[in-house]
């Protein structure tokens, strides 16, 4: 497929990434050469320099024969302008703007139809909502759900206090008393495919699937302490922290931000009416003292500095606040991070990049392409949702006798009305929801792909 | 240095030779030349087996590959293809000197077409065809050859621009679509179209399906090896015009074919490099039939000889229609001047390159205007878009190392003793990859007579012209091959 992304900026190069991966025709366009060359030397792809907005620009980028324009530089007007001129260019072409200015998100659907946008991503909301949602469970490192809400991945890491540590997956069962299955196992930076005798060992980080309902259950069984969280401080007062206050006010939770630049604090005092501003530098250790560290329940470091928010979360585990989540903008590869304990870690460039991946695949094959895709493993394994239909083969086929490419693992079933973790004799039915993870680089696009 | 990965590609290149090398030996076959037949087998044996061997000594490496990395591959790919080409010479005994059959066949994958034989025609079949077809292969490039089959590498496999760049000739080489497969592809497609073109005009022309075969392959390759003693000569006018046409489209950016067939023709009016090019055949071709005056018996016949000699020397192809040592002194001044500049980027030829001549003299004028007006801002431009300081920095370096390196290689070959300007012409048409040159090593005369050191340096000047001095010049730099 011939995608053009316009912006080259760390969100493009992330994406050039990805999807250069899935092997699609790439163009980048770009003012700045020097990133576009880097780009030029590290993917097989073309690049352009240039405005992206402007027409001579986009042709020569070959938009007519496109099949895609994601627009992804730091400009919302820019995205916008640039995926309406293309769309002048080319009649059928899909386009994805990412805009991310807060003042514009309440109109996202309406633009959409204004600007004949296929998509509108945002991803400092993507990481709020995500954030949002591992507060809910403290007690995961990070959660992937799949459509329909009650199938999910989730991350655990264990310590030596944990009831999981030595223990082997075949004997987990007496403990955890639910159904759950370890898809993966994150030792030492490589991922693994467990088997039934593997034993977990302290460091390792699993990725469990289970079913909505049975996480309560699974955190109990494991002796994780939860209660709900009341007061979360956030450090830095972007944009990601903007959502994700409004999406805490409403639930009712407390928030304190700390932000440096004294203009922003008069803005997003205006714009939270409930939550408390601080002005303040996050990296001064007393003024976080001051402000009762020790005493929150969560703590979120978002400021624009990777660095500053993982010593910040640092600082935070070591007073002893319970559930701490770092955002990285940069870092591509988190397992260099090692066994920091940064909490869980969330990448707005990461999610965004998945529903790209994910809008892609289904463009390319209509029917039997993934309806949800998730990167897990620090992106060493990709967990799918496929919906089995009469063209899927070996529909009711109990699942030992099934030949599966090797690194493909069938995870979890679901027929609309419960769910199942199979064993050797499941099999699944033409309508059933179908997960799947794999390791595979590439090669898993519908689900028929699975098989030998 | 990634020494896996560059020994795994040299595999490759050497199981791309070997693969090429069947035809000539069926050929040789067919014509009952068992001795050229034995040879061939001997030397696909070693080459296979050193393949092989370089194939199963790196297996399982790792795909980061930086653009040193890039560069000293493809020099080294260029060396160990040619070490290994020349074998059917040697073993065979057609060339019975090593070093000899090593120039022979440099100057075949470099396109140059310098030969050390004094006479072709009796040589056997087989032998002729890998001599014209290492033209060929080399004229598009080898690597291109390998980027076109095969995939490279996983999830970043980038590093082939270095492979393109350092292998593709010209200032600022691109891709033509964003997959370096397919742009490969591209190119060897449109190389293979008028590959067969130039052989079905050809053969109208009552030349034989291998005569045809083997001129094409030196004509669109823009070598310069003949099938007969006395180049093109012997042959029609016909022939000869066709070649005359042929040398000229093959000296043209091939990105400009490709624009022609995605009917963008806009951009293929204003290409200045082209103009230039064309310019200066055109040019040159009126002032030489002005000059030779009634040297021929007719203007038609003047004015063919003329535009053959300039196709052939612009190109750095290196054919002859008849010996332009007897020609008076301004056309031969016209030729040497047309043997440096060359033909134009992104094609087979060789030379310094039209639009590296375009980059300096605009670079120049800058600095000149500067001269002027000290606070001047200005740009470089060529077709209308302003040209990256880096590619005017580059060329200006390319200029240094083009003038050094020839001065060099000229100073050691004058250790033999002939005139200058044998030297200095035979320095010349080695790095620029044309062939003949002038006085001892003109049209007529070969380079037999040089001692094997000076075939030597010889050798590294076709190799470093073909690839345009750096890819050759890394591997002789100590910082290359310390670890990091």
């Amino acid at each position: 497929m011939k995608i053009i992304i316009a912006g080259d900026g760390k969100m493009g190069a992330a994406l050039t990434r990805k999807l250069s991966a899935e092997g699609d025709d790439l163009t980048l366009i770009d003012s700045n050469s020097d990133v576009l060359e880097s780009s030029e030397e590290r993917y097989d792809v073309m690049v352009v320099q240039g405005n992206c907005a402007s027409m001579h620009i986009l042709q020569q980028a070959g938009v007519k024969e496109a099949d895609l324009l994601i627009a992804m530089t730091g400009a919302d007007e820019v995205n916008l302008l640039c995926c309406m001129t293309a769309h002048g260019l080319n009649g059928n072409i899909h386009t994805i703007a990412r805009v991310c200015n807060p003042e514009y998100t309440d109109q996202a659907y309406a633009m959409r139809d204004m600007f004949a946008l296929s998509m509108a991503v945002n991803p400092e909301r993507q990481a709020a909502v995500e954030i949002e949602r591992l507060l809910k469970y403290p007690g995961f490192l990070k959660r992937d759900t799949f459509t329909k809400g009650r199938v999910e991945i989730v991350e655990l890491r264990i310590d030596e206090k944990s009831k999981l540590c030595n223990v082997a997956l075949n004997d987990m069962y007496r403990i955890v008393k639910c159904k759950i299955l370890v898809c993966a196992v994150l030792r030492g930076g490589k991922a693994v495919a467990p088997g039934g005798n593997f034993v977990l060992r302290e460091g390792d980080r699993i990725f469990v699937t289970a079913s909505t309902d049975t996480l309560a259950m699974l955190l109990k069984n494991l002796g994780v302490i939860t209660h709900k969280v009341k007061r979360v401080m956030l450090c830095g007062g972007g944009r990601v922290s903007y959502y994700l206050a409004k999406l805490l006010e409403n639930s009712g939770i407390g928030v304190q931000i700390i932000e440096r630049n004294p203009e922003r604090c008069v803005q997003l005092t205006a714009m939270l009416p409930k939550a408390s501003v601080i002005q303040g530098d996050a990296s001064n250790q007393i003024l976080l003292d001051q402000e009762g560290i020790s005493s929150c329940d969560a703590m979120a470091t978002l400021t624009g500095l990777d660095e500053l928010n993982m010593i910040l979360s640092l600082y935070g585990t070591s007073n002893g606040v319970s559930q701490v989540i770092t955002k990285l903008g940069h870092i591509d590869n988190a397992n260099i991070l090692g066994n920091l304990s940064l909490g869980s870690v969330v990448s707005p460039k990461e999610l965004c990049c998945n529903t790209i991946v994910q809008y892609v695949r289904a463009m390319k094959n209509q029917t039997g392409a993934a309806l949800t895709v998730h990167t897990i493993a620090d992106g060493q394994a990709e967990a799918m949702e496929f919906l089995a239909d009469d063209t899927t083969k070996n529909c009711g086929v109990p699942l030992k006798n099934l030949k599966l490419k090797k690194g493909v693992l069938v995870v979890c079933i679901s027929n609309g009305v419960k769910m199942e973790i199979p064993n050797g004799d499941s099999s699944f039915r033409s309508g059933d929801t179908v997960y799947v993870v794999t390791n595979r680089e590439k090669g898993i696009c519908q689900l028929n792909d699975i098989f030998e | 240095m990634n020494y896996k990965m560059m020994g795994r590609f040299i595999g490759r290149i050497l199981m791309v030779e070997a693969v090429f090398m069947v035809p000539a030996m069926l050929i040789s076959l067919w014509e009952k030349e068992f001795g050229a037949v034995r040879a061939f087998m001997w030397s696909l044996g070693i080459i296979a087996a050193v393949s092989g061997l370089l194939m199963f000594l790196c297996r399982g490496s790792r795909n980061r590959f930086f653009a040193k990395e890039g560069m000293a591959c493809v020099g080294l790919s260029w060396f160990f293809m040619s070490l290994l080409g020349c074998l059917p010479f040697y073993i065979s005994g057609v060339i019975p000197d090593f070093v000899d059959a090593f120039f022979e066949i440099v100057s075949g994958f470099t396109t140059t077409g310098a030969s050390i034989l004094p006479a072709v025609e009796g040589l056997p079949k087989g032998i002729l065809y890998w001599r014209s077809f290492s033209h060929w292969l080399g004229g598009m490039g080898v690597l291109v050859f390998l980027l076109a089959i095969s995939s490279m590498g996983g999830r970043e496999n980038g590093f082939t621009m270095h492979l393109l760049r350092a292998e593709s000739p010209g200032p600022n080489v691109g891709k033509l679509v964003p997959k370096m497969k397919k742009t490969a592809r591209i190119l060897y497609l449109l190389y293979i179209l008028i590959t067969v073109l130039d052989v079905i005009f050809l053969m109208f022309g009552d030349m034989n399906l291998f005569e045809a075969v083997c001129t094409a392959f030196g004509t669109v390759g823009t070598g310069g090896f003949g099938i007969r003693n006395d180049s093109m000569a012997s042959f029609s006018p016909y022939i000869q015009n066709v070649c005359t046409v042929f040398m000229i489209l093959c000296g043209v950016n091939f990105s400009c074919f490709y624009l022609l067939l995605i009917k963008e023709f806009k951009s293929v009016f204003r290409d200045e490099e082209l103009r230039l090019y064309l310019g200066l055949i055109v040019g040159s071709v009126v002032l030489i039939t002005w000059n030779l005056g009634n040297f021929y018996s007719s203007l038609g016949e003047t004015v063919r000889h003329a535009a053959f000699q300039v196709a052939t020397i612009i190109t750095t192809t290196g054919f002859a229609t008849t010996d332009y040592e007897l020609w008076p002194g301004f056309s031969k001044a016209i030729l040497l001047g047309l043997m440096i500049i060359g033909a134009s980027a992104g094609s087979t030829g060789g030379g310094f390159k039209c639009s590296r001549v375009l980059l300096v003299l605009k670079s120049l004028r800058r600095s000149v205007r500067k001269i002027v007006h000290p606070q001047k801002v200005q740009a470089v431009r060529l077709n209308g878009h302003p040209v990256d300081e880096k590619v005017l920095q580059n060329t200006n370096a390319y200029l240094a190392a083009y003038g050094t390196a020839v001065l060099a290689s000229f100073l050691l070959i004058s250790v033999d003793g002939f005139s200058i300007t044998t030297n200095l012409s035979a320095v010349l048409a080695c790095f620029n990859n044309i062939g003949p040159g002038f006085e001892m090593v003109g049209p007529t005369c070969n380079y037999g007579a040089y001692s094997t050191f000076s075939k030597l340096v010889l050798i590294m000047d076709m190799l470093a012209g073909r690839l345009e001095i750096f890819p050759i010049l890394i591997l002789f730099s100590r910082t290359t091959w310390r670890h990091r």
